[in-house]
């Protein structure tokens, strides 16, 4: 036991705080909560976007998935389950709940998403909404 | 076990080269449970994005070894604007014990989890002896 504080350790993790607050979410308006579940990747497709999220052995009725405005809210829980009797060797498999929001750059129109879960991946095609699109106008 | 905590996000571990791929693209350790029952060890593998004809068990000498081949086909023409997990085949090889009866192996793949049951050979099972 030191009888001193570490000034190295006491900078690790002043750094390690700061770094977790920015990664946070809080200070900027892309998609929020890094570092929280399901991870998830989107890309765009012309104009829609697609997030695609891994989910494996979430059932398809513990999920909610909700879109309002430019923010698509992913919900739910996952559980694993064990027989019983089973003596456990390893286990790497987590359980529990998860809620998360994602905000796009973009309106997403909440009437032509379409949800997709397959092999344990989420793909959500969220459809910019016609209202949010550039429209291009000709000089006369 | 409890249901209630919130997840945590598992980062994926790159599988640690042993032999060299011929196949182009990353490969991951899948996150696995394995527990033994009475009757069998079974071994419980998520692998995200693996359809079911992709998938090959080999049992080869003492090792089992699990492959999941990734369809990247699904992401062609879509232009990534924000990831957090890079995608990837799954790799990953177990060690069996004599106990295993090997050509009873069952494996089935749902919602990406891959469970592999492993029947344990009729001399390792246990015996109850009622007393006379």
């Amino acid at each position: 036991m030191a009888l001193f504080p570490d000034p190295f350790n006491s900078l690790l993790g002043l750094q390690n705080t700061l770094d977790a607050f920015r990664r946070s979410g809080w200070l900027q308006s892309g998609p929020s909560g890094d570092g929280s579940y399901p991870p998830l990747n989107i890309f765009r497709r012309k104009d829609d976007f697609v997030l695609v999220a891994e989910i494996p052995g979430v059932n398809r009725s513990d999920l909610e998935i909700q879109v309002k405005g430019r923010t698509v809210r992913l919900s739910g829980s996952k559980t694993v389950r064990y027989d019983e009797k089973a003596s456990l060797h390893r286990r790497e498999r987590s359980s529990g709940r998860f809620d998360r929001s994602v905000a796009l750059p973009v309106e997403i129109d909440p009437d032509r998403v379409i949800a997709e879960c397959h092999d344990g991946v989420l793909a959500l095609t969220l459809p910019r909404a016609e209202a949010d699109k550039p429209r291009s106008i000709r000089l006369n | 076990m409890s249901g209630s905590q919130e997840l945590a996000v598992r980062e994926k571990q790159e599988l640690a080269k042993k032999e060299e791929k011929t196949t182009p693209g990353r490969y991951f350790v899948p996150t696995a449970d394995i527990f033994e029952t009475e009757q069998a060890l079974i071994v419980v593998m998520e692998m995200p994005g693996v359809k079911k004809d992709h998938v090959s068990i080999e049992v080869e000498e003492d090792v089992l070894r699990i492959e999941g081949q990734l369809d990247f086909a699904a992401y062609e023409g879509m232009d990534p604007v924000y990831t957090e997990y890079n995608i990837g085949h799954y790799a990953r090889g177990f060690t069996l014990s004599g106990k295993i009866d090997r050509e009873a192996i069952n494996a089935r793949l749902e919602d990406g989890v891959l469970t592999l049951t492993l029947p344990k050979a009729k001399e390792a099972m246990p015996r109850r002896i009622t007393v006379n």
